[in-house]
Parts: C-alpha cells; structure tokens; sequence
C-alpha cells in the first residue's frame, strides 16, 4: 500500500490511527467492530472512506471524530492520544481539530443560520460579537452571506447543508470530517455541497474525510480508504480521476 | 461556556416552549403563592392581635388569683374592694388601681333588651385602659365611692336600646335594677371575634350589691414605665400573699399575653406554611419530570453540542440553568400573585393579611432549590448522554 506517510515520512498527520480496535459489549457479547486498523491522514488530504453497511465503517467515523474512543492502540489527532484523554479533553479536541458534517444536517430548528454556525465557538468560549463575525465569514464562504438571519425551515437542503458545511469550517479545524453529506440531497444540490467541500479542502487545506458509499461521491477523493469487517482491504491513492493501485 | 450563555440558551429553550413551560411553573406558582398569602393572614392575625393588647392601654398588670395558666380553672376570688388601696398603696398612686367584677346580664330599656358583659369597674378606668367617651361622662369616684347606680354603654348597647336616641339621662334596667345612662363609649370593634361594644360598666360598689358578692374578680394596675412592670408585679404579688397567707395571685403582663398568642400564632402560621410548601414540592416533582422529557426529546441536540465541543459541564449545566430559570420565573409570579391574593383578602375578607419581608424572600429562595434540587437529575442525565447514541436517535 502506498501512502502519503510512505511518500512523504516524518511530516505529521492530521490523524494517525495505529493498530486500533473496538469492542463493544452488547448483551454480554462482544462484538469487534474494528479489528486492528491502521491509517494515516496528512494534513490537507482529501480521503473518502467506504465500505459496505457493518462494516465498521461509522465506527471508524466516531473514533476519527472523537466522539469515542479505542477499546485498544493508539488514535492521534493533532499530535494528542485520544485513547487517553478524558471526557473533557475529548471535547476540546472535537471543538478544536474536528468540523463535522452529517448527512441529516443537525441544525438547531428554531436558530438563525447565523447562530447555528457559531455554536462551536460558544464552547470555546469567544465573545458573541466575534463569535458572529466569524461565522458571518463562515457563511459567506459557501455563498450563504445573504441568509445569515434564515432559520433551517427556511432554507432549502442544500442550503442546510452549506450551513452544516460552515458550521464545521468556523472553528478552523484540522479535519473536515463529512458522514454521508450528500445522502439527503438531490443530485444539483449533493454536487454543490462536493464542489464546496472540494473548493474548501483545496483554498484552506483542511483536511477532509468523506464516510460514503456512493461510488460517484468517493470517487471524487484523492484516496479512497475501503474497509470491509473492521479492517482496511484497500487504500489507493486515486490520481486524477484513474485509481492507481498500490 | 459561560453561565451567562447558558441563561439566554435555557431562556430561549423556555420560550421555543410557551405553554409547556406555563404549565410546569404552575405549580410553583400555586405553592410559592399558597405560601405568601398563608404566611400574611398568619402575619396579619398576629399584629391584630398585638394591636389590641397593646390597644387595651400600656404597661399593664392584671393581678389574678390562682394560677394563670392554660388547662388551669381560674380561682374563686378573695380579694376585698379594699385591696385597690393595698394596691395603691404599692404603686404609690391610687388612680393607676382599678378592680372589676363581671357578669353577663340582661340590660332594657322599655321593650328593648341587649345581653351585655356588666363589669363593676372605678373611676380610675379612663387612665389605665383606653376607653374613651362618646357622649356623657365616665364614672366619678362619688359615684363609686357611693355605689351609684349609673351606668356608661358600649355602643353596641347604646345603639340595641336607644336607636337614634341620645342615652345620656335615660334609664335602662341591669338585671331587673334600675340604672341611668351618664355616658357612652366610643365604638372600638371586635377583638377575636368578639365585640368590645356589647359591654356596660357600672360603679364597682354598684356591680357587689347588685350581683349579691363582696369580692373582686381582679386588680388592674398601670405601671409608670415598662420596666417598672416586672418588680411591681413581684411586689404586688408579694404583698396580697402576705395578707391572704395561703393562697397564691399571679401577676400577668400584656408581654405574657402577647407571647402566648405569638408562639400559638407562629406555630399555626409555621403549619400552614408547611403544608403550602407540600404543593411546592410537588410542583418540583413536575419540573423534574417535564425536565427529563425535555432531555428525551432534545437529545439529538444534546448530542449536536457534544459533538461540536460541549463538555458533560456544559450540557449539565444548561439544563440546570433551564430548570432553575423554570422555578425561579414560576417563583416571582407566585409572589405576585401571592401578594396580589393576600391584598385582595386583606381588603374583602375579615381577616387581616400583613406580608413579612422575608416570606417572598424566603418562597422566592426556596423555589430556586427546588429548580436546583428537581433540576440536578436530570440535567445529570443530558450531560452523561454517549452523543455517539444521542446523535443516533430520531
């Protein structure tokens, strides 16, 4: 296999997973969603991970995301163990590394668009005048200046999503982690939110990690990382639009 | 997150949910506002109280035979007309010393009768009670030193027998003895429920020939100054045990009468109180729980916030600040609405209502603890959700 890491070693990772595994316990059984995944996600890459349905594939989302933890290895994100860090310190790491973007949105109904962006710098404690000019820039990064006071009911979805899409980018993060974006979207409107993320990825060089598992979506990455019952089968650097396997 | 933020996010939650949050409040609305009005009649009830002992005059002491005490029957008296100068004599000024006599008894004038508290009283009355005149004049000392058969009205006597008349000059009957009217009291109200103006005084000497006795029930003493009170009573007690060896007097002070009705009335208020803050706390189990379907249903933006950065701290915390806003809002309107009731009462009603500073304090405090205590489990519960689950549910 070959990586960005093999190609270009020493320089850090955005994320670096090595050898983790999950368990989880389920009525007294367990059962291993990951079983020892290793992986390296450079600073400004553009990955899709896919991969059938249990395959281990959202476990993998929620332990890059941190928003969970490996039952064993190592899971390094901006150069932090996360596999050590306490339920507090979790939370940092996820308000400052890791801009989310899920496929129903999850915007807050009865919020302006304006205020939904800025929600993550509430949780990292900046000022409400600094915390809306930044997702005024935030908004009109993805062409949304002009509906700043809208709420999600009136917005269109992909609207919506160009809102989720700011609200993962106002915190600056490291990784631009995107479960499924263009899942409850129309084709005009998941090509748009690509278009964006792209757009993004290659102006700002935030990393970005597509979870998907339509092929047209991934096939737009730079690297595709396939996983099949908790381990990675495949990770091809895909060079212009051809993938070239290792 | 700092607490501020959390206030304007729990308000905004409040808000998104108008009716819900009514009526959630509503029960700490009633129990904080059960509370005031309970506490200003137990508050009112207790100055009313005050203000007619205080208003029978000051600083002074009835001197009772036997032992003054609840549970006790009051003793057969001995005491001579003539112990009013052994009384003086202790004071140091015969008009500070009056004894009474009563009896309730039929008063008529012509086909009119009223049954009134007849009390052989003296002519010193006037300046140790206050008992001030209408028409006429009170007792004299020749009246009493004479046993005239005069007699003052209260004006609920005078009003029975004499309506729209002038009684000063007329004749009524006491138990079949005709006596003539020289004055009328002036209207003083009920103390108790009880009404003061249903009582005629006549000459002490009068009241023993009339009731056939040569005792007196008491000894009413002014003190000159309230801390002259307590060493007169002791001499006065002193010096009717050493005439009448044998036999026991108590002395009883307006403070023993007003600490005995304080403590009756404070343990009452505190009762009633209590039982209003039951329906506090129950309108504290209904916070916790409208609390935790709240939890259930925002879990998805629990775990949003979780995702985006929010500690366990921050979600906890929120909700806390949502319940106790809950509490604290539905607390000031049950204070309003406990003072507004307690002035309505105190207006329509006969009982008097007098709110204490420290009730909508103390109510407005202790509906901030129940949002605290009622609020804890299940803001607890938002701040523990896995968001990796909280994200997951519809």
């Amino acid at each position: 296999m070959t990586t960005l890491a093999d190609v270009a070693p020493g320089v850090a990772a955005a994320i670096e997973a090595r050898d983790v595994r999950r368990v989880y316990r389920l009525d007294g059984v367990d059962v291993d969603a990951l079983r020892g995944v290793s992986l390296r996600i450079e600073e400004g890459e553009y990955v899709a991970i896919t991969g059938p349905s249990g395959s281990g594939k959202s476990t993998l989302m929620h332990l890059l995301g941190c928003l969970d933890r490996p039952t064993s290895g190592s899971l390094l994100v901006g150069g932090r163990d996360i596999a050590r860090l306490g339920d507090a310190d979790l939370a940092q790491v996820r308000n400052e590394e890791i801009g989310f973007v899920f496929q129903s949105f999850q915007l807050l109904a009865r919020t302006s668009a304006l205020d939904n962006v800025a929600l993550p710098l509430v949780y990292r404690g900046i000022g409400r005048g600094e915390r809306r000019r930044r997702a005024k820039e935030a908004l009109e990064a993805v062409r949304l200046g002009h509906r700043l006071g809208h709420r999600p009911t009136q917005l269109s979805g992909g609207e919506q999503q160009r809102v989720a899409i700011a609200r993962a980018l106002v915190g600056e993060p490291r990784v631009l982690l995107a479960d499924e974006p263009t899942g409850n979207l129309d084709t005009v409107n998941g090509d748009e939110v690509m278009t964006i993320l792209e757009r993004l990825n290659g102006e700002r060089g935030v990393a970005v990690v597509l979870v998907t598992h339509e092929a047209e979506v991934a096939a737009r990455a730079r690297r595709l990382i396939r996983i099949r019952d908790g381990l990675v089968v495949e990770d091809t650097i895909v060079a212009h639009g051809a993938a070239v396997r290792s | 997150m700092n607490p501020l933020e959390s206030l304007r996010v729990a308000g905004e939650s409040l808000a998104a949910n108008r009716l819900r949050s009514l009526l959630t409040m509503i029960g700490v609305i009633i129990g904080v506002a059960a509370v005031v009005v309970l506490v200003a009649i137990g508050g009112g009830a207790k100055s009313m109280v005050e203000n007619e002992v205080e208003g029978l005059g000051s600083n002074i002491i009835l001197i009772v035979p036997g032992k003054f005490a609840f549970g006790t029957a009051p003793s057969l008296s001995r005491l001579q007309y003539s112990d009013i100068d052994l009384a003086a004599r202790v004071v140091g000024s015969p008009d500070d010393v009056t004894a009474s006599i009563t009896s309730g008894e039929e008063v008529r004038s012509g086909p009119l009768d009223f049954f009134a508290t007849v009390q052989g009283l003296t002519q010193t009355v006037p300046q140790i009670f206050n008992r001030p005149i209408a028409q006429g004049a009170y007792l004299t000392k020749a009246d009493v030193d004479t046993g005239a058969r005069v007699v003052v009205l209260g004006a609920d006597v005078a009003s029975a027998l004499f309506p729209g008349e002038d009684p000063v000059g007329r004749p009524v009957t006491i138990a079949g003895v005709r006596f003539r009217v020289v004055g009328v009291a002036v209207r003083r109200g009920s103390a108790f429920g009880v009404s003061q103006d249903s009582q005629v005084d006549i000459p002490i000497t009068a009241a023993q020939r009339l009731f056939g006795v040569s005792a007196v029930q008491d000894l009413a003493v002014k003190a000159p100054t309230p801390d002259r009170i307590k060493p007169l009573s002791d001499q006065l007690v002193a010096a009717l045990s050493a005439k009448y060896p044998g036999e026991r007097f108590s002395a009883v002070t307006q403070d023993q009468i007003l600490g005995t009705i304080g403590r009756i009335l404070s343990l009452l208020t505190l009762v009633l109180a209590a039982i209003a803050g039951i329906s506090l706390l129950v309108g504290g189990v209904g916070v916790s729980n409208i609390m935790l379907v709240g939890v259930r249903e925002r879990t998805r933006e629990i775990g949003l916030r979780k995702a985006l950065g929010a500690r366990q701290r921050d979600v906890t915390l929120q909700f806390l600040i949502e319940a106790v806003l809950l509490t604290a809002v539905g607390g000031a309107i049950g204070i309003l609405l406990g003072v507004a009731i307690s002035a309505a009462v105190g207006a329509l009603s006969p009982l008097p209502t007098q709110i204490a500073w420290w009730s909508p304090a103390v109510a407005f405090a202790v509906s901030v603890a129940v949002g605290v205590f009622f609020g804890v489990v299940p803001a607890r519960r938002a701040g523990r959700l896995d968001p990796v689950v909280a994200l997951r549910t519809d």
